[in-house]
């Protein structure tokens, strides 16, 4: 009895020690969204009853080395008790109602981390190998980076290009992949200004690593500014026709992934001195690149293959380039000389 | 030399080499026939095309079979030919390198085997944890980080699978008591065909490697370089081992159990080694099949999982899951099993609850195939689908729970001493419950939505298949090699392999989990240097070494033991188990007498009770 009722003791203490530096570690980043509350919450919980149940079983395992260890010198073996079937239906059936307690706790939270609320703005995301593309169809935009109003749910619309990815900002908790031939969604409500990073977090490929975006979280108003911003660089872009300078940023997003610009070979063929160079196709055609035969390339790159490169299915439109922005990449590819 | 090139191995390397030139030449000249693309350079066509090295691939298992000698007895009774009834292996250690039929030889074979695996899979991981040990890219590019992590994986894999399949070899028909497995020439056939899937699997290194880690997501796998196609392979024809090697041990149980052992009476371990083999039986066909059909999309174009073509790649993680997520409780049980063992014989006490730990296995095993979609909780799948597995896994913890509370109330009033083995089960014991302790906050789907394809995953799935495989693989060689040698291994060498390894695993996967809570996601070449790992990284790095080093340390101590340790033929840990009444090593067949069996096998403490008695 001296012995079990040490061991209670100390299972209490350790499981309070280990609670309490597991809670003084900071085991999560800061959260900045409202659905990282409630997963916070379970979060907090868990480590409890895990830091429980390991003191539960810990102590009595070390206190048993320690005592009931042979002592030098003894011999014969330990006390003959072959089981005790009502601790055993005792461990079995007091977990399963713990389990079933936890379940349902779970799916009552993750009904709350999924709350929608109905006037939540609409985003959309697109992922492709390797980067990410946000559009805000309610005020016809488009960016690199991903601007969001605080304390607004945003509902965000997510597709896939090629393979799968996966939406993953740490701070909001949440995550969602991203999958070819379907639309996904995710609430997030952000709750906190400051600037973090979407990361990618299902392996795509060889820059998986790099597969990052910058997030921004700003109030209403600074959102507001950032919009009409952004329009009215669309409306001048629009107005001034073609541009190299604008041409060779998209390269950098879209393009450098896949097609060099110093005539090294890469997945796609290189694009230096490409027009008015000789093309010669997997089916044989052989023709002078121009103009035309780019901007084909671009929005079919199926249509016409060039002979040693595998078929590969870039989708200029789904990835958000417009025709404005494909002539902008064409006249990027005449400096290329 | 010339005795080592004329063993089956090298008959059979020989054999792959030219059966695989011979396959992808047969494909390369249809295709020159037929006028299509049959010989080049690029991410899919190394020399020969696709399609040849696949086909060639096939040929050149076949064709390993056949050089061993292992199909023989097979063909001969196919042509109506009679054969002898009994092989005998020849003298001295060339009998590990060809085909034998005697269960200890073929264990053996395939806890070497495995060893080697797990050394191959062990320096991949150094390699690329030396990568990681900053920020940055210092010696390797992602393609080949890449490759490095995804065979790790799997290379890990089949080592587990190889692993227990040679503990469960060698000890299932010596503890049941009987002469062999029911069919020794499927189990040397289940043995000899893993060889081939490894050099398989480690051909795909020089044939561009794989950039999908060993889950082979489509797009990723049908669009990745040709060494996928190696590794689809590789995985598929490693199954059928699992697959015919699970037939045969559960019919061994169920058959040839030695007198008196009813189902109650059996070791635990057969228990374990049971449930274990009746996932291996049922569920290894999924996996085959998933990566099968991705081959199948990228030889003929079957669009089965390219949304272009009316497929889902969604279906894919299912099929793959259906049988991954239960591969871990193979990966698992029989280690459980090997703790529950052995837990008696050091406490010198019963096991607590045999019967609740025996059952506790075939629940595991059973609800371990209701799971798999909680590896699925972002994927995108219908999501009314991740409550109902939320409660399913959860479930799991249940099992699991009774195991832990037996075994700690096995300890309980025990004499409990600790030689290396102990050790070893004691530390599988304490690093298994860190893995099933950070097990739920992935089972609730909330929580799991921030730790999905983190490094929390991956420090909780090595805490698991170090405690539940790894340390008790190792208790078990330290356990068992007496009997297999009659040489004991040293115990001094044994404690420096333990607390490195234990020391170095705890921090390795500690620290895994904290920077997986923190934002770190897995499978990155490269990190942020802004969120702050690299001394994370480097301890990890450090942690890593460690254990490589421990690993080192358990060689050289085989070597020594095996040339000058302790003798040791008799029943060194005074055990109940029938194998350790007869003296080490055993010959052939097993027992000169049969035995009965007449008690419980744990009793220990109960004066005068034996487990088994030999008749005379």
């Amino acid at each position: 009895m001296r012995h079990i009722l040490v061991v209670t003791l100390l299972v209490i203490l350790v499981a309070a020690l280990v609670f309490w530096g597991l809670s003084a570690l900071g085991l999560l980043p800061q959260q900045a969204a409202t659905q990282a509350e409630p997963i916070d919450w379970l979060f907090n919980l868990e480590f409890m009853v895990i830091s429980f149940l390991f003191a539960l079983i810990i102590v009595p395992l070390i206190y048993s080395l320690v005592v009931f260890r042979r002592k030098p010198g003894e011999t014969g073996d330990g006390t003959y008790v072959e089981g005790n079937t009502r601790l055993e239906i005792g461990w079995t059936v007091i977990p399963l109602i713990i389990v079933l307690i936890f379940a349902y706790l779970g799916a009552e939270n993750l009904g709350r981390v999924r709350q929608p609320d109905l006037q939540a703005m609409q985003v959309q995301v697109t992922g492709y190998q390797w980067g990410w593309q946000f559009k805000y169809p309610e005020y016809g935009i488009r960016s690199q980076e991903l601007y969001l109003p605080l304390d607004k749910q945003i509902l965000f619309k997510m597709e896939s290009t090629d393979v799968i990815h996966s939406f993953w900002v740490p701070e909001f908790r949440v995550k969602q992949d991203l999958v070819p031939g379907r639309v996904t969604e995710v609430r997030v409500t952000p709750s906190k200004i400051g600037r973090y990073t979407l990361m990618c977090s299902e392996l795509c490929g060889t820059q998986h690593a790099y597969m990052n975006a910058p997030v921004v979280v700003v109030t209403q108003a600074e959102f507001d500014a950032w919009v009409a911003q952004r329009q009215a660089e669309a409306a001048a872009a629009a107005a001034s026709g073609p541009d190299a300078a604008r041409g060779e940023e998209k390269y950098l997003t879209y393009c450098k992934a896949c097609h060099s610009i110093d005539g090294s070979k890469g997945v796609g063929p290189t694009w230096r001195g490409l027009l008015g160079k000789q093309v010669v196709l997997t089916d044989g055609t052989t023709f002078i690149a121009d103009e035309a035969y780019i901007l084909r390339s671009i929005k079919e790159p199926a249509s016409q293959v060039v002979a040693g490169y595998p078929p590969m299915a870039f989708n200029a439109e789904a990835v958000g380039l417009t025709d404005a922005d494909l002539a902008d990449i064409v006249e990027f590819i005449k400096t290329l000389k | 030399m010339k005795k080592i090139l004329s063993t089956g191995l090298m008959r059979g390397l020989f054999f792959q080499i030219l059966g695989t030139l011979a396959g992808a030449g047969f494909v390369t000249l249809v295709r020159f026939g037929m006028g299509l693309k049959f010989w080049g350079w690029d991410k899919t066509t190394y020399g020969f095309t696709e399609p040849a090295w696949v086909f060639g691939g096939l040929i050149g298992v076949l064709s390993f079979l056949y050089g061993t000698r292992v199909l023989d007895d097979w063909l001969k009774w196919a042509a109506g030919k009679e054969t002898h009834e009994e092989h005998h292996d020849p003298p001295g250690w060339i009998r590990f390198f060809g085909p034998s039929l005697d269960h200890k030889v073929i264990g053996i074979q395939y806890t070497v085997t495995s060893l080697i695996l797990l050394s191959v899979g062990g320096l991949f991981a150094l390699i690329f944890r030396a990568e990681l040990a900053a920020s940055g890219l210092q010696f390797l590019n992602p393609d080949l980080y890449n490759t490095l992590m995804s065979l790790h994986g799997i290379v890990m894999i089949v080592s587990i699978l190889l692993g227990i399949a040679g503990v469960m070899n060698y000890l299932v028909p010596m503890m049941i008591g009987a002469a062999d497995m029911t069919f020794p020439r499927l189990n040397a056939f289940s043995f000899w065909i893993a060889v081939p899937a490894a050099v398989l699997l480690l051909s795909s290194l020089a044939l561009g490697g794989f950039d999908t880690g060993w889950t082979g997501y489509p797009p990723l796998s049908a669009r990745a370089p040709l060494g996928m196609q190696m590794f689809f392979l590789g995985v598929f024809v490693a199954g059928w081992s699992s697959i015919l090697g699970a037939l045969n041990l559960l019919a061994t149980v169920l058959r040839l159990r030695a007198k008196g052992m009813t189902a109650f009476r059996m070791p635990i371990f057969v228990w374990a080694a049971v449930a274990t083999s009746i996932i291996s039986l049922t569920a290894t066909q999924l996996i085959g099949l998933s990566f099968q059909l991705v081959m199948f999309q990228r030889l003929f174009g079957m669009g089965f999982f390219d949304p272009a073509k009316g497929g889902n790649p969604i279906i894919f993680q299912h099929l793959f899951w259906f049988y991954s997520h239960p591969a871990v409780y193979v990966f698992v049980l029989p280690g459980l099993g090997i703790i529950s063992e052995l837990l008696p014989v050091f406490a010198r006490k019963p096991l607590f609850g045999y019967k609740w730990v025996a059952m506790s296995s075939l629940g595991i095993a059973l609800v371990g195939f209701l799971v798999w979609a909680h590896h699925m909780f972002t994927s995108g799948m219908n999501e009314y689908l991740r409550v109902p597995f939320m409660y399913s896994t959860l479930l799991v913890a249940v099992p699991t729970g009774v195991k832990f509370f037996s075994w700690v109330a096995t300890l309980w009033g025990g004499k409990i001493e600790t030689p290396t083995p102990m050790m070893f089960i004691l530390a599988g014991l304490v690093v298994f419950l860190l893995g099933g302790l950070s097990g739920p906050p992935n089972a609730t789907v909330s929580t799991d939505l921030h730790l999905h394809d983190t490094y929390f995953i991956v420090g909780h799935f090595h805490d698991t298949m170090f405690g539940g495989y790894v340390f008790p693989f190792f208790a078990a060689i330290y356990y068992w090699f007496p009997k297999a040698t009659g040489k004991k291994l040293n115990e001094k060498l044994g404690h420096w392999h333990f607390w490195l390894m234990t020391s170095g695993m705890l921090v390795l996967t500690l620290w895994m989990m904290r920077v997986g809570l923190l934002g770190m996601r897995r499978r990155i070449a490269d990190y942020d240097p802004a969120l702050g790992f690299d001394p994370s990284h480097l301890i990890m790095t450090i942690a890593a070494f460690a254990i490589a080093l421990s690993v080192l340390i358990f060689f050289v101590n085989v070597y020594l033991s095996l040339r000058k340790g302790d003798a040791a033929t008799g029943n060194v840990w005074n055990s109940r188990s029938p194998e350790w009444q007869v003296p080490s090593p055993m010959p052939a067949h097993n027992y000169e007498k049969e035995f009965r069996v007449v008690g419980e096998p744990y009793d220990y403490g109960l004066p005068g009770s034996t487990y088994v008695q030999f008749e005379d």
